[in-house]
């Protein structure tokens, strides 16, 4: 992994937020490499939820938020939290799979094809074709392949989350955000999903919120350390775990953290 | 004294006191019960000389009810028949109207815009049916015959609308309570997939709070299918075999408030055919009732 190789996908430029006016995120500046993926680690209630929410513009639906700076696109180089720019076109592109599986009252194949419906198509042989491409590039078309029309919250809880990023990955996202993916799963379910994600990188860029160093060292290429609110070290994933500039990190790291 | 070898004995006040409590719970559970027994009995009871000169097959089949005059006939299918038709003339109102208002208000309407609209609504359900039914008869009416000069003065068409209007915040607040128990990370789910509010609403919400709105929709039905006042003031009490809103009718409730009202003497058939009626209603709604218990149990949430 030399710096050559790497494209920009997306880059936060002196991000802040605010809840009201309490300022969550504090001026964080931050790249996201295309077919890489980005892990983001910190202690509870730094604002990594908060963070990768920015992404998608999740925060446009609560009243009084705001952001200032930039999260800046490529190749359009263009700023998405920008009042011009639509959300929903962003949150059609940058897709997202939360802490707790959140299956849609449908059943398993209506939850995958959701994205695309949405987006009016409709055509059978279209969905059919899609639906099976994202179960299988979710590992979960074997197990679902003969129960499509069951209600999805009959699968299991690791299935689901599985379904959820079959859901996501059906609308071919340039960007996908997970948000502790694996902290509901078991450790089998766990070790699926961190597969999964290795496959994964190879089509988009990935944003990970993880409070597991070892999946962090695992599965990413690049490691953010937040906390506070502030970005404190980011650096090659095997920078961090082995020689971290920052005393905090190596803290947080090594479980030293006060 | 709590001496450490009895402190693990048995304390009999406080299983006595436990016990009491329990029962003073399940008397007040029983009343209900005990009621609604109680009702059920007496109306089969009292229905019992009217079986006696009239055939269940006859009070089923026969197409006139007319227990009052010499030519008595005793056939219930008027009455059923104006009650499913006003029945039906409101709840094509208050279903739609219903949903309507529970998905602006629990998905698109502000918090300052829900709070100020819930109690107006509430206050629909609250104003006394008498007066919707003047309102039906003085005045939707006439606003009706203007468009169909032929109508009648009374008309079911009339009174089902009016009583659409009245059952309409039964409808949305149940339904809203149910979209709103949706939790709000499956819609954030779909908002992330990139849907609109809209979409958000019909297509993940709803069918989320469908057991919920279900309910909304047979308890919207049960206030039809009872429905006195309304029926009774302006639809006219002529009991008429007829499904055209447009005629006047009696239902159910409106012939047993007219007979109670009247001044025939207890123990007469045509008064004991008040009991019969009652008991039918009863049916009716038992059998929403149950319509609506499966199908909350066939679609219950599972978060
Ligand atoms: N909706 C909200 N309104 C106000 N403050 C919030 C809101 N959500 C989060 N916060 C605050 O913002 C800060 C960052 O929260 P965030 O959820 O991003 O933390 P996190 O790093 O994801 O924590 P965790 O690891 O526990 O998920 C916290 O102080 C939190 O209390
Ligand atoms: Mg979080």
């Amino acid at each position: 992994m030399t710096e050559k190789e790497t494209i920009l996908k997306a880059e936060a430029r002196d991000l802040s937020f605010y809840y009201g006016q309490a300022k969550a995120l504090k001026n964080i500046s931050l790249p996201l490499y295309d077919k890489k993926v980005t892990a983001l680690i910190g202690p509870s209630g730094c604002g990594k939820s908060t963070f990768l929410r920015c992404f998608n513009r999740m925060h446009d639906l609560y009243p009084n938020n705001h952001y200032e700076g930039e999260i800046v696109l490529h190749p359009d180089n263009v700023n998405v939290l920008s009042d011009k720019v639509d959300p929903i076109e962003v949150r059609m592109r940058i897709s997202m799979v939360f802490q707790k599986p959140n299956p849609f009252p449908k059943s398993i194949y209506e939850n995958v094809a959701y994205g695309l419906r949405v987006r009016g198509i409709n055509k059978k042989s279209i969905l059919d074709e899609k639906v099976e491409e994202a179960l299988t590039n979710a590992a979960l078309w074997n197990e679902a392949k003969d129960r499509l029309q069951d209600l999805a919250f009959n699968l299991s809880g690791g299935q689901q989350q599985r379904l959820c990023i079959a859901r996501a990955l059906a609308i071919d996202p340039e960007i996908m955000l997970f948000d502790e993916p694996t902290s509901a799963l078991d450790p089998i379910a766990t070790a699926s999903i961190e597969e999964l994600m290795d496959e994964l990188k190879s089509r988009f860029s990935i944003l990970i919120v993880t409070h597991n160093m070892q999946q962090a060292a695992r599965v990413s290429d690049y490691t953010a350390f937040l906390y506070l609110g502030e970005l404190i070290e980011y650096n090659e994933t095997k920078k961090i775990f082995t020689n971290p500039d920052r005393k905090e990190t190596e803290d947080y790291i090594t479980g030293r953290f006060g | 004294m709590n001496t450490p070898s009895n402190r693990l004995a048995y304390k009999p006040l406080r299983h006595i006191k436990e016990r009491i409590i329990e029962a003073g719970l399940f008397l007040a559970a029983f009343m209900s019960v005990a009621t609604t027994f109680a009702i059920v009995a007496i109306l089969v009871y009292e229905s019992i000389p009217l079986f006696k000169v009239v055939s269940l097959w006859t009070f089923l089949t026969d197409t006139q009810w007319t227990p009052l005059f010499d030519d008595a006939h005793y056939g219930i299918m008027p009455l059923v028949a104006g009650t499913m038709v006003t029945t039906a003339v409101a709840l094509a109102v208050a279903i739609p109207m219903g949903t309507i208002i529970a998905i602006y208000l629990s998905e698109f309407a502000s918090h300052k815009v829900r709070e100020s609209i819930k109690p107006v609504l509430e206050l629909l359900g609250a104003v006394p049916t008498v007066v919707y039914g003047y309102f039906a008869l003085i005045f939707v009416t006439p606003l009706l015959q203007k468009l169909m000069p032929e109508l009648s003065g009374f008309n079911m068409l009339s009174a089902g609308l009016v009583m659409g209007i009245m059952i309409v915040p039964y409808v949305s607040s149940v339904s809203e309570d149910a979209m709103r128990a949706v939790p709000m990370h499956i819609r954030e789910g779909s908002y992330a997939m990139g849907s609109t509010r809209f979409q958000t609403a019909t297509r993940v919400v709803v069918p989320g709070a469908f057991s919920g709105i279900a309910a909304a929709y047979i308890l919207g039905i049960s206030r039809a299918v009872g429905e006195t006042m309304i029926v009774a003031v302006a639809a006219g009490m002529q009991p008429n075999f007829t499904l055209n809103p447009l005629e006047p009718a009696a239902t159910i409730s409106s012939y047993i408030v007219q007979v109670a009202l009247g001044d025939l003497p207890h123990g007469s058939i045509g008064y004991q055919t008040i009991f019969a009626a009652g008991l039918t209603l009863m049916l009716m709604t038992l059998v929403f009732n149950v319509i609506g218990y499966w199908l909350s149990r066939k679609f219950r949430e599972v978060y």
